[in-house]
């Protein structure tokens, strides 16, 4: 190749690099509603890594609750959804860059988030609480008085439980979530402080001694992500995620991969 | 790239300057000393119950019958080829499987008199081997008791001989007491793992619990040296 060919090759990679540039720029411009509509796909960046919201299944296709949170928006909306895998670190920038036109990917909300993208009302409980058995009750710190509770140290729910359990509760701290969810199944603690997922797994896990939530800790639910200005796409996703939690399909999708029902004033 | 280098060159700076603020621990004084009672407690219990296992193991395996020596050839071989956080957690997290739940500290206690008991018995087997045949022959001819050739003749100068490698057991099991921790025992390095996650002062918190484990040492080997004055006048 001389050096001719290769400056040609260059400007004419440029030029193609621009235009479509300038395509995707024109396209960003359209309303993304229409523009779904009109394709009748949409693009949902779901966790590759974050069972049980979004994890590979025995067949390698993605599965969990934020997979079957996209499937039914794009059955309501009426088109084909693109499942997207993408890990934590990436999901935002899959949104920006238009490769996703939703990210369902148990995105939290917080100042920093809300200044670059906008979130649809909260469509999955997310949150840290004490867990215990069935036959505990405990609505709150004060019940925890005299009672033993196992929480991993460090962790938020560990420090919140630290600061507002009665004096004559024992926080039985372990090393790490392993060694909690240990303690919790063979019956050394029969209450613990975790997240919800945590919970999750441990009732999926150990069918016989399933954590029931006594109370919540913090409160910190998953929202939709979808790119700013684009108040037409936000108000129909709000719209089938309001629809579905009045008419229980929220719920059974919590029953299914959460293994509990919605915590009460979801 | 050249942000990340800056602020790494920015992090090895921050580091070399780091000040160590030992204060930023004195409001867990309390939570430090506790760790500090309990680790003493644990390994002097653990020492004489340990001890009484691994007296009791070694002289059934030299003198009783042979299928008691079978059982304490595998425990001794069980003990000393597992790690030492295997056997405590299958104690704390494993036994309630089968109906045994132990609370952390009695779990804590039990692992440590376990795996000092099958130490302790190789270590005093051994001394017990060391005694010369003609000196127990001796007690039998003077006409004394089974017992009594074991307690005044043979344990009694096995001990001796055995004595400093029995004292640096103790010390080992006394540092490997911090694997406790793992269970919610409250001892030294639990209470130096608490704070740590509260304040974040790990480089102040772990030096501490080091400084502390060292002082330990050192006085438990002293005390132990001055012990086998008094026990084994004769020898020293």
């Amino acid at each position: 190749m001389t050096i001719k060919h290769a400056i040609r090759a260059g400007l004419l990679g440029l030029a193609l690099i621009a235009t479509s540039g300038a395509a995707q720029f024109s396209a960003a411009r359209a309303d993304a509603l229409d523009a779904i509509m009109k394709a009748k796909v949409i693009k949902i960046a779901v966790p590759q890594d974050f069972a049980p919201f979004g994890s590979a299944g025995l067949d390698l296709k993605p599965q969990g609750y934020d997979i079957d949170m996209g499937n039914l928006i794009a059955a309501k909306l009426g088109v084909k959804a693109e499942i997207i895998p993408v890990t934590s670190a990436n999901r935002i920038p899959y949104l920006q860059t238009k490769k996703a036109d939703l990210v369902i990917s148990s995105l939290g909300k917080n100042a920093e988030r809300e200044k670059v993208i906008d979130f649809s009302i909260a469509y999955a409980p997310f949150f840290s609480g004490v867990f215990g058995t069935k036959a505990i009750v405990a609505a709150d710190y004060a019940a925890l008085k005299g009672k033993t509770i196992g929480a991993t140290r460090g962790a938020i729910e560990e420090q919140e439980l630290s600061k507002n359990a009665p004096a004559d509760a024992t926080v039985k701290r372990f090393e790490d979530n392993n060694a909690t969810i240990a303690a919790f199944v063979s019956g050394q603690v029969d209450l613990i402080a975790t997240g919800n997922t945590v919970a999750a797994a441990i009732a999926e896990k150990n069918a016989a001694r399933p954590p029931v939530l006594k109370f919540v800790i913090k409160d910190s639910p998953c929202y939709i992500g979808l790119n700013k200005d684009e108040p037409k796409l936000l108000a129909k996703i709000n719209e089938i995620v309001a629809a579905a939690k009045a008419s229980g399909e929220l719920a059974k999708l919590s029953e299914k991969w959460l293994k509990a029902p919605l915590p009460p004033g979801f | 790239m050249g942000e990340v280098k800056k602020d790494q060159r920015k992090r090895g700076k921050t580091n070399m300057t780091y000040k160590l603020q030992f204060a930023e621990l004195l409001p867990y004084w309390d939570v430090l000393l506790q760790g500090l009672i309990f680790t003493i407690v644990l390994t002097l219990v653990s020492t004489f119950t340990g001890i009484a296992v691994g007296t009791a193991g070694a002289s059934l395996r030299t003198f009783g019958p042979a299928w008691a020596g079978a059982i304490v050839t595998a425990y001794v071989e069980l003990i000393r080829n597992t790690p030492f956080i295997v056997q405590l957690f299958f104690i704390f997290f494993g036994l309630p499987a089968a109906g045994v739940m132990l609370s952390e500290t009695t779990a804590a206690f039990l692992a440590m008199t376990i795996n000092l008991g099958a130490y302790s018995t190789e270590i005093i087997r051994a001394g017990i081997q060391a005694v010369p045949k003609g000196h127990i022959e001796a007690g039998v001819s003077l006409a004394m008791t089974k017992w009594e050739v074991l307690r005044h003749i043979i344990l009694n100068q096995a001990f001796r001989k055995i004595y400093p490698a029995l004292s640096s057991q103790i010390i080992i099991v006394m540092l490997g007491s911090a694997v406790v921790s793992q269970v919610s025992a409250q001892d030294l390095t639990y209470a130096a793992n608490f704070v740590a996650s509260r304040n974040f002062r790990n480089f102040e918190v772990y030096l501490l619990a080091a400084l502390a484990y060292l002082i330990l040492a050192m006085l438990a080997r002293s005390l132990l040296r001055g012990l086998g004055r008094i026990l084994f006048k004769a020898a020293n």
